[in-house]
């Protein structure tokens, strides 16, 4: 019977000692142990997230510098093929502009010869007259007497000079 | 209780040196005496005023029990004085105390007033004891054990709280690691389970206390020698103050759904609800007296089979029984390993599972 009859001094005692430890174990013990397995908990859960969301980030960072990549591969093409186009154009101006040049040039040559021979037939023209009248001197002094045959003898000499 | 423990480590040995020599010793044994094996292992069980180690036998062949006295703290109510004194000057229960005008006698394990200074007992015709008793608050076996437990708890986990301090957000290690699938198992198996995410943090540490409390002290229990042995939660005391701390944060915390689920049952004819309430007021302590119950029952049965077992060894009074004896010991300690945490877990999951019925809100 004393085995099922609580005693006094062990109810007593008991109920100080686990209020005590239940106070001292709450405040020492089971807080900061709880507490930090849920902070760490919660660290672990935040790492996990955030290394989610950047393998997202790096993802969409990947999946970009591809859009990136395509666009300057694009735009390279067309400025080469701009550039291609510029320079065909240029050497084909250039040709043009050459060609117009060499022409009018030659135009120009051909002009100036032309006035040249005109100009060299004028002196020529000139020459020939002077000579001409330098020749009738001669003959004038030479055969006054003559006339006929002066005359005869400058028809002859104009003639021969014009067919040069 | 110590001594027959100690022949239990003395026939373990003698068995791992030589079966043959055991069995030969036993014959030659000169002092048979009788032991009362019902009174020895009672006696463990029991709580008592003073740690007995072993016992010593002089030249005249008297055996004297050697034991660590405990404080006698005794408070009288008329007129209120305390005496406080150790309980060797009672010598084993052998004689009288008197201090001031009080004499104190131990008579069956318990302290009473004696009659005079001598330490006679009044007995009536049924030979019950009629003296009166002072109020007992002494340092006994188990509240020595007590102690040792809560500091040790103390201790231990304020070393765990460091561990987490010293190394935040870093993998458990040691003792910490040890410590921590336990309390996690505590906080979400047993309290998150049966209380629910929003409410069970309120509770927790009274359910991690009364876990490793209970686990503690059952395998202090277990260890044969000083400072374990004693019969701490296989007593009823123990038990039930334990399990009154469930009864009162229960029903202290208890919404109005619990009570009107006692004293007004939906959906009850209403000439029912008298009787109804009465069963369920009953209910509320059914619930901790179950607890207290089958706490003590389990680990003071632990308790009386290792002893009865070793006891055999006296019984049959032959040293060749100790094969059988040791063999059957070591299967009961193993079981009552497992038993002492399996019966913490319990008391544990139930106390949690009354806080859950009495604050979360039912539906039906």
């Amino acid at each position: 019977m004393d085995l099922i009859t609580p005693g006094f001094g062990l109810v007593f005692w008991t109920t100080v000692i686990f209020l005590i430890l239940l106070l001292v174990l709450k405040k020492v013990a089971w807080k900061p142990i709880v507490g930090a397995i849920d902070s760490r908990n919660k660290s672990i859960a935040d790492a996990l997230k955030l290394a989610e969301t950047t393998r997202a980030e790096m993802a969409q960072l990947q999946a970009d510098n591809e859009t990136i990549i395509q666009e300057a591969r694009k735009e390279r093409d067309t400025l080469l093929k701009e550039a291609r186009d510029l320079k065909e154009q240029i050497i084909a101006q250039a040709q043009q502009e050459a060609k117009s040049e060499a022409e009018k040039i030659t135009q120009q040559a051909l002009q100036s010869i032309e006035n040249e021979k005109l100009n060299a037939i004028e002196e020529l023209r000139g020459k020939v007259a002077e000579i001409s009248i330098e020749i009738a001197e001669k003959i004038l002094a030479q055969e006054l007497s003559d006339k006929k045959a002066s005359e005869k003898f400058i028809n002859q000499s104009i003639q021969n000079l014009k067919l040069n | 209780m110590i001594q027959i423990l100690k022949h239990r480590f003395l026939t373990t040995f003698l068995l791992l040196c030589c079966f043959t020599i055991t069995t030969l010793a036993s014959e030659d044994t000169t002092t048979k005496e009788k032991i009362d094996i019902n009174e020895v292992i009672f006696s463990h069980i029991a709580d008592s005023y003073d740690w007995h180690m072993w016992d010593i036998t002089d030249e005249q062949g008297v055996s004297h029990p050697v034991s660590m006295p405990l404080p006698i703290i005794l408070i009288n109510t008329s007129p209120f004085s305390i005496d406080v004194f150790l309980s060797s000057e009672f010598h084993h229960g052998h004689s009288p105390v008197t201090k001031k005008e009080h004499t104190y006698v131990i008579y069956n394990n318990k302290i009473y007033y004696a009659n005079n200074q001598e330490g006679e007992l009044t007995f009536n015709e049924q030979g019950i004891i009629q003296n009166a008793q002072p109020i007992d608050i002494s340092i006994t076996k188990n509240v020595f054990t007590l102690f040792v437990a809560a500091l040790l708890m103390i201790w231990l986990f304020t070393a765990c709280a460091r561990a987490y301090k010293r190394n935040p957000g870093q993998a458990p290690k040691g003792l910490q690691g040890f410590m921590e699938p336990l309390i996690l198992f505590i906080k979400e198996d047993i309290a998150i389970a049966n209380i629910g995410e929003k409410k069970h943090a309120k509770f927790l540490p009274y359910l991690l206390t009364v876990f490793f409390f209970i686990w503690f002290l059952n395998i202090i229990g277990l260890i044969p020698f000083f400072p374990g042995g004693a019969n701490v939660t296989g007593n009823i005391s123990v038990t039930l103050v334990l399990s009154l701390f469930t009864l009162f944060i229960t029903n202290m915390y208890a919404n109005k759904s619990y009570w009107r689920h006692i004293f007004a049952m939906p959906g009850m004819p209403v000439w029912l609800l008298p009787i109804m309430a009465v069963v369920e007021l009953i209910g509320i302590i059914t619930k901790p007296f179950a607890l207290t119950i089958r706490l003590f029952a389990n680990i003071t049965a632990g308790h009386i089979i290792v002893l009865s077992l070793v006891s055999l060894i006296f019984i049959f009074q032959s040293l060749s029984i100790s094969p059988v004896s040791v063999f059957f010991v070591l299967f009961m300690d193993v079981l009552e390993l497992f038993v002492a945490t399996l019966q913490a877990y319990i008391f544990t999951m139930l106390s949690a599972l009354f806080i859950g019925m009495a604050v979360t809100e039912q539906e039906h």
